[in-house]
């Protein structure tokens, strides 16, 4: 499946090869790049404006994860794209230094279905024992206590969750995992787990038309579909204390924070006061010398350059507008200085 | 020398489809392999815990065989007394007649609808009503997806067995009606007795295509990975966890999905064979 489907980006980008040279100048570059499906949509748009301004055609192939990190390092695209990112082990599997740069940032947001309940508050502890089975009904004291205005029904409920491998799983239980220790212990952060009670759905999609179609159902949603859809949400307790809801700005915040310089972190229960919890990274990740398997330096500098138009606010105001979350001060800056850290045989890129 | 290219291409085609089948099946066990040298044969069939957590990792298979058997063999039960009073309406009492025809290709045309629509009239019309009927309170599980596969495999199993039907000679039927016998008891006692294997070499075939259904019953079963225990259980079949989980598996977990998968070819194989089995027999 997999093999396929690399197989097919390539056929797509021989193709695109093939017509280029039949009508343009030489001096475009054609880059690919594989990998996670959550910044898809983001990346359709500002990959084609990219194109526009400069003429390099980008091929994108949403494989997943994981898939996109095996083909850069199988050299058969320019730039794979994970949300997850690598292990100190997974970076040494590489061959050879490696970085990451975040593009833009994404949430998972709790979507519930509860007819006449307008605004719902959560907290860490209380999703993870909904997911545990420890709490079973809506009306039980713990979610009252910190909804005292709501009137809960007595109403079973039905928790959602994702049935394929999955980038939004991670964030999800990564949270999960700082904000309970006894979710810690018994399930810790995957990208699909054993889960002990609750129904089963296919992507996102899947799991949003779950819980809109059962009542008293709660399932977790990335916020690039979720916003889109304006599904119902819960207000979740950030570490701070205060309750937030996921809009671009709260997710930003979470990355306001003090970054590692090479940008692999997780930013879920960010300490920041306005920050949305459950909020991530999406990362490209290339090659850091970009002088390898034969590639030429125009093929770099496209590279190079695309990673540059996207974090710039032309690419991010972009990000915005199909319901990503644009890179905060503080983490654009560390991610500017990682790209001008990328060379060709030794020699930076970007000056 | 027509003849002859003619001759050779037919055996070439054929060639290629077995050829296929064959790599088929070596690479499913070139892919499981691993598996099954890591849990041992008998024990993944025998095991139900599925964990992908790291360096816990155990898979089993057991909870979706359980499942894929289950719902296939309830959907068989239930289809039986819809596409029995079809098959006997269109090969018995109105054999050769327009309305049988019209009757048949409509429930043909059932066949060719594909399992995707099936999966959403199931998620959006079905599984309301079994919620309001306080059967269960989702509505996905055993249940749901066992009645939306029963419907679809109706086509197959009606038709074969009109077929069947319709074999039985006329010169025994003649007789026992000179004998007096009502419509009824030449259906009991003549038609269904001689058509008897055939129909169920039908069903037999219904069943495997109802074991390697994916896409509605992954819709509606709620792929929870555990036994199911009762009708109104979640659980997950086998051609619906790969169809989940193959997009992001690798390693033991990709191994493990790919074993399921030849399982399952072996189970399916098997129970076409005996349906092939038995309707040889008859034919002959």
């Amino acid at each position: 499946m997999k093999k396929s489907a690399f197989l097919f980006i390539i056929a797509a980008g021989l193709l695109f090869a093939g017509c280029k040279q039949g009508s343009e100048s030489s001096e475009k570059v054609d880059l690919s790049g594989a990998g996670a499906t959550f910044p898809q949509p983001y990346y359709t748009i500002v990959f084609k404006n990219y194109t526009e301004k400069t003429g390099n055609n980008v091929n994108y192939g949403g494989i997943g994860s994981g898939g996109g990190i095996r083909s850069l390092k199988d050299k058969t695209v320019d730039f794979g794209a994970s949300d997850a990112y690598l292990s100190d082990n997974e970076l040494k599997d590489m061959g050879a230094d490696v970085v990451h740069i975040p593009t833009c940032m994404g949430a998972v947001v709790l979507s519930y279905n509860l007819k006449d309940v307008k605004e719902l508050k959560l907290t860490g502890q209380l999703i993870a024992d909904i997911y545990l089975g420890k709490i079973t009904k809506w009306n039980d004291s713990r979610i009252k206590a910190i909804n005292p205005d709501v009137n809960l029904p007595n109403k079973t409920i039905t928790p959602v969750y994702r049935s394929d491998g999955s980038g939004t799983t991670f964030v999800f239980t990564d949270y999960l995992t700082k904000a309970d220790s006894t979710w810690a212990v018994a399930m810790g952060r995957e990208k699909s787990l054993k889960w002990p009670v609750g129904i089963a759905a296919k992507g996102n999609p899947g799991v949003a038309g779950a819980v809109a179609q059962t009542d008293g159902a709660i399932g977790y949603v990335g916020s690039e579909y979720a916003l889109a859809m304006n599904t119902p949400s819960a207000l979740l307790q950030n570490k701070a204390g205060s309750f937030v809801g996921a809009d671009t700005e709260s997710i930003s915040a979470a990355a306001d924070a003090d970054l590692p310089s090479d940008m692999r972190t997780m930013i879920t229960d960010s300490p920041e006061a306005k920050a949305y919890p459950i909020s991530c990274f999406t990362w490209i990740i290339v090659y850091k010398d970009q002088a390898y398997n034969n590639r030429s330096k125009a093929q770099a500098e496209a590279t190079v350059g695309l990673l540059n138009y996207i974090t710039d606010p032309d690419g991010q105001n972009v990000a915005a507008k199909v319901h990503y979350a644009p890179l905060p001060e503080k983490a654009s800056v560390n991610t500017k200085i990682i790209i001008k850290s990328i060379t060709y045989n030794g020699e930076p890129i970007l000056k | 020398m027509k003849d002859k290219l003619f001759k050779s291409f037919l055996f070439a085609a054929a060639g290629l489809v077995l050829l296929l089948a064959g790599g088929m099946f070596y690479s499913l066990v070139g892919g499981s392999v691993n598996a099954f040298r890591h849990f041992g044969l008998v024990d993944f069939i025998t095991t139900a815990d599925w964990n992908p957590r790291t360096g816990e990792e155990r898979y089993g298979a057991l909870s979706f065989i359980s499942g894929t058997l289950f719902t296939a063999l309830f959907a068989l039960l239930l289809c039986i007394p819809f596409s029995l009073p079809v098959a006997l309406f269109n090969g018995e009492y109105f054999k050769g007649k327009k309305i049988a025809v019209a009757a048949s290709s409509i429930v043909d045309l059932l066949a060719g609808i594909p399992s995707i629509v099936y999966g959403l009239w199931g998620f959006y019309t079905l599984r309301p009503l079994i919620v309001s009927s306080g059967l269960n309170e989702q509505g996905f599980g055993i249940l749901t997806a066992s009645v939306v596969l029963a419907i679809m495999i109706i086509p197959y199993a009606s038709s074969l067995s009109t077929e069947f039907i319709s074999m039985v000679p006329n010169d025994l039927k003649e007789g026992a009606y000179s004998l007096g016998a009502t419509n009824l008891e030449v259906i009991r006692r003549v038609s269904l007795p001689i058509a008897g294997s055939g129909i169920f070499a039908a069903y037999i075939l219904a069943l495997g295509r109802a074991l390697g259904e994916t896409m509605a019953v992954t819709m509606l079963i709620g792929n929870t990975n555990n036994i199911p225990t009762s009708l109104f259980d979640t659980g997950n079949t086998m051609a619906s966890i790969i169809a989940n989980q193959f997009g992001e598996a690798d390693g033991l977990k990709l191994s493990s999905l790919i074993a399921i998968g030849l399982l399952l070819f072996l189970i399916t194989a098997g129970i076409n064979s005996i349906a092939k089995l038995v309707m040889r027999k008859i034919l002959h």
